[in-house]
């Protein structure tokens, strides 16, 4: 390795013990600094987390399909959080909480970020591996007992945290006011702060790598758009984890310690606490600050992710790179002034209200730029239908439906009545849930041959595409209706309200696309596990990429490249550029005498 | 043993599956195919595919709102919700139609450009003029919902006019109680300090604003075309005090008092008519996680005329009388006493008592 030339760039030196081919099982498998295991060890430990939150809705769901009916497997799973098979509505609310921090965090942030940055930063910037190998295994073994206290917390008396996964106080404050919020909540806060400092570890360590360690050539503005995605998502990462840690932390003083930051004037359980003086609207403050640059910390990778992937197989460069650069960092830059709109009947100040209808309903600009792009690039292609594509295109249509809902809800005069209720839950899983899933299978199909050296069986992935997409508008698109109809989220069971009978029908069609749609994901579950030991082997390139990550050996090694790094004379968008022979050109191919660079 | 049993079928089923796959990859590598190269005959199925679930999505998209419209809330109650409808049926169209153009453009460009061999795509790496259309139209069409909608924002939430009805919506684990502020329209101070088992609201009845308050539950009533203030309260978690017909919502909060207000415009018989439901009420109910009974905390509304509204409100026992009858040979020292002494005014609570869990 040592024989890099460019000085600057060689940093074998974090490598070194990367010369000795001898691994122990230990250095190699588990407390790896190799950032092709990392992201193996985010990825499988995303899959396991995300099959526990799919379990978790589908329990759910029966009990919003079939509400008060007798489901022995409930009993099983949950034991006596199910006595004769009827969920109680505490446990509810704690399989809603946790599937929902588990999706949101474990799966879309942790998972989603851990897997493709970790795999990709290096591999497309030609780097050896990311700054800080150590910092990088840090990352991933925070993560991973920050999991494990999140799964522990199940198990305690009391029940896991239940108050949402927003937990709000002085709910998730007081454990008079719900069982989940004594021990489970403690370990839920515990978790959470593990999982920030997971987040602040990898994400500066994916900053420093893509800032400092690109390879000859490789300038800010030939890197991929996956890389520009995912080094935008560090510095959102950055730069507000560390306001819900602060939030967390406050939290944990007012349960533990007596503090009043959130609570004040409370009367629960027929006594009067002593409290006073705080404000549980603060924690909104802080949470959603957090929280709205949290939602394009999941979605921003996938759409990097999607970029890469429609180019890819549309053989044709990505349409505006420039224009998708662009609005990557409007999108980052206003995620930060919007958080607002998740408070508008909080009783704020009505003309912050206004400011945040106005600074909300400009994202949709750079948005619907991404989409025209997308379109653009698609528009006279010459389309391969592998599954990541698939995928892909799928997660274009979820952008846009959940997006354009987004405009609704972003207005407050029409907020005040749509707040909280299922169009929310149908707009956030569409455009958050389903599109970063989508990015996240289309990356996983895509990449997998890069990880494993494999190929993914493509009728499985067919397969479960076409379930997938079908069963997940077949679950969120009618929740948009239920919401306009006003039923609130978060409720046990609607059987309470006349006026919500005529849905019954309607639920139990949701809960039946649920149960077809997790079904489905077993034939993906089967796919990957099947193609890791018994899959066809992959061969070097196999979807004619441009990027740098398609020239290194496919068995693993460390530092990625024998020999020197290669360098970089091109954008990776150059598919089908006239005058050039094959339907694409590796980055590494020099430009010819009198060849103009194409962005 | 049952299980056990389908456990083992589950495992014998994996097992086989993968056993067919192998059999099918190590055929085609024998014929010296790759399996997992994506091919022609892949490239039309999708496409195809693509076409259909993509127009039957498109098309289910637009059935399905027109098949549901009977099931939605009915046309508003209050006079402010007739205007968020009209804004909402504004954004809808926009909606819709944007919706339309994108997904017909994304179903037609992926089902017509699949990949053919002779196929050269265009290089078609950028359009500074494209781009300005497709960056300017949206933000053309975005400033009209932001500036539409702010407008109706700011109508909504200025401050209500002289002639109201003051309520207060007070909210606790897990019942709704509505105090009316009485003849003087001003509703008597209150602290969680107070709270006791006959006293669930706080109230201070040393404030003499307190005694003409009006505390009721499970039902309460508005008068039809009289602007209403409500003011939010919370015993102990946050609430949100949602009344979807009137299209009103708004968060109750410990140590905070929020307000929201509206004026109905239609009688709940009217609306029974109008909703050819004889059975149809109003309701309020909660809208913030709160607890385990988060999903039935309500109140049912009834909106009716001015004279029938006062009769009604005339029937209620105001603060002092609740006072005077649980301790009928005092005066209005009483109401210190009971400061004082809550455990002696225990019976005070018999019209609000009832009503603490469903
Ligand atoms: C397997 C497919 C899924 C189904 C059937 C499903 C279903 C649901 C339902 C019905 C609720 C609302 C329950 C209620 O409000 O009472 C919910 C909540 C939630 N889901 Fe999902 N979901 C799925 C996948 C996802 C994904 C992929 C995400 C990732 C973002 C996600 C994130 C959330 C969040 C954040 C909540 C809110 C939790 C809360 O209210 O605190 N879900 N899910
Ligand atoms: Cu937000
Ligand atoms: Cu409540």
């Amino acid at each position: 390795m040592s024989h890099d030339t460019h000085a600057h760039h060689d940093h074998s030196h974090d490598h070194d013990h990367g010369h000795h081919h001898e691994e122990g099982f230990i250095s190699k498998y588990v407390f790896s600094q190799d950032h092709k295991m990392i992201s193996k060890q985010f990825l499988i430990t995303a899959i396991i987390m995300g099959c526990i939150a799919m379990f978790m809705s589908t329990f759910f769901r029966l009990q919003l399909g079939w509400p008060g009916q007798s489901f022995p497997i409930l009993e099983t799973f949950l034991g006596r959080w199910a006595p004769g098979g009827v969920m109680t509505p505490d446990i509810y609310l704690a399989l809603v909480t946790i599937h929902g921090t588990i999706l949101v965090f474990f799966v879309l942030t942790g998972g989603l970020s851990g897997t493709f940055s970790n795999l990709l930063i290096p591999f497309q910037i030609g780097a050896r591996d990311m700054a800080s190998g150590f910092l990088n295994m840090l990352s991933y073994w925070f993560f991973f007992v920050s999991s494990a206290v999140m799964i522990a917390s199940l198990f305690v008396t009391g029940g896991p945290a239940s108050a949402g996964w927003t937990v709000y106080p002085p709910l998730s404050a007081l454990p008079q006011a719900m069982p989940g919020s004594g021990m489970g909540m403690t370990l839920w806060l515990v978790s959470m702060s593990l999982f920030i400092v997971s987040a602040l570890l990898g994400g500066l360590n994916y900053i420093v790598t893509v800032v400092n360690l690109r390879t000859k050539g490789m300038a800010m503005t030939r890197l991929p758009l996956t890389i520009w995605a995912f080094l935008v998502t560090a510095i959102l990462g950055v730069l507000s984890f560390p306001v819900l840690f602060a939030a967390a932390l406050l939290l944990i003083f007012d349960r533990s310690f007596g503090t009043s930051f959130y609570l004040s004037d409370i009367n629960i359980g027929g006594m009067a606490l002593d409290h006073t003086g705080g404000s549980p609207i603060l924690f909104q403050h802080l949470f959603w600050f957090l929280g709205h640059p949290e939602v394009y910390i999941i979605l921003l990778p996938a759409l990097g992710i999607n970029s890469e992937i429609i180019a890819t197989n549309s053989r044709k460069p990505i349409f505006g790179y420039k224009a998708m650069i662009g609005s990557i960092l409007a999108i980052a830059f206003l995620s930060f002034i919007v958080w607002g709109h998740h408070m508008y009947i909080t009783g704020m100040n009505p003309f912050l209200g206004s400011v945040f209808v106005f600074t909300t309903i400009l994202v949709a600009i750079p948005s619907a730029v991404k989409v025209f792009n997308y379109l653009a690039t698609l528009w006279k292609g010459n389309i391969v239908f592998t599954p990541a594509m698939l995928f892909a295109i799928g997660m274009v249509s979820t952008f846009i439906t959940g997006g354009l809902t987004g405009i609704i809800l972003a207005d407050a005069a029409l907020d005040i009545n749509l707040h909280d209720t299922y169009f929310v839950v149908a707009h956030f899983h569409i455009v958050m849930g389903a599109s970063a899933i989508f990015g996240m299978f289309a990356g996983v199909y895509h990449w997998f041959p890069r990880m494993y050296g494999k190929m993914l069986n493509k009728n499985l992935g067919y397969a479960h595409f076409w379930l997938t997409i079908t069963s997940m508008y077949g679950v969120f698109f009618p929740m948009h209706f239920l919401g306009l109809a006003g039923i609130p989220r978060r409720y046990y069971e609607n059987t309470n309200f006349p006026l919500f009978d005529q849905f019954t029908d309607i639920n139990q069609m949701i809960s039946m696309f649920a149960i077809l749609g997790a079904a489905a994901q077993f034939i993906f579950f089967f796919n990957f596990f099947y193609s890791i030991f018994r899959g066809t082997k992959a061969p070097q390139n196999p979807w004619g990429s441009t990027t740098l990550e398609w020239t290194a050996p496919m068995k693993h090694m460390h530092g990625n490249w024998p020999g020197k790094i290669p360098e970089v004379h091109r954008w990776p968008y150059d598919y089908n550029k006239p005058g050039k022979a094959g339907d694409f050109t590796p980055q590494t191919e020099p430009m010819a005498p009198g060849e103009e660079e194409s962005h | 043993m049952i299980s056990f049993l389908t456990f083992l079928v589950i495992v014998l089923g994996l097992i086989t599956f993968g056993r067919i796959i192998r059999i099918f990859e190590l055929s085609a590598e024998l014929r010296g195919t790759d399996v997992n190269a994506v091919n022609g005959s892949d490239n039309k199925t999708n496409s195809l595919l693509l076409l259909i679930m993509g127009s039957a999505f498109v098309f289910m998209v637009f059935y399905l709102t027109y098949a549901m419209k009977d099931k939605m809330l009915p046309s508003s109650a209050s006079e402010h919700g007739v205007e968020i409808d009209t804004l909402f049926a504004v954004n809808w169209y926009i909606l819709f139609a944007a919706f339309f153009i994108t997904h017909a453009l994304l179903i037609y460009f992926a089902a017509k450009y699949y990949f053919k061999k002779e196929h050269k795509p265009v290089f078609f790496a950028h359009s500074t003029k494209l781009e300005l259309i497709w960056t300017l139209i949206p933000a053309a069409v975005l400033s009209v919902i932001i500036v539409y909608g702010i407008s109706k924002w700011n109508k909504i939430v200025a401050p209500a006019g002289d002639d109201v009805l003051v309520i207060e919506l007070y909210a606790k684990q897990f019942d709704w109680t509505a105090r009316y502020a009485g003849d003087d329209n001003e509703l008597g101070k209150a602290s969680f300090r107070l709270i006791d088992g006959s006293n669930p609201l706080g109230i201070e009845y040393t404030d003499p604003q307190s005694a003409d308050d009006i505390l009721v539950r499970n039902e309460f009533h508005l008068p039809v075309g009289k602007e209403v203030v409500f003011k939010f309260h919370s015993r102990d978690v946050i609430h949100s005090a949602y009344m979807p017909h009137f299209r009103a919502q708004m968060n109750c909060v410990p140590g905070m008092t929020t307000q929201f207000h509206f004026k109905p415009i239609k009688t709940t018989e009217e609306m029974r008519v109008e909703t050819a439901n004889d059975k149809f009420d109003y309701i309020l109910l909660c809208n913030k996680i709160c607890g385990a009974s988060h999903f039935n905390m309500q109140m049912n509304i009834i909106v009716e005329d001015e004279t029938s509204f006062r009769q009604w409100l005339g029937s209620k026992k105001t603060v002092a009388e609740e006072l005077k009858a649980a301790a009928p040979a005092a005066t209005v020292e009483v109401k210190t006493d009971s400061l004082a002494a809550p455990a002696d005014s225990a019976k005070v609570h018999a019209v609000t008592a009832d009503a603490t869990k469903h």
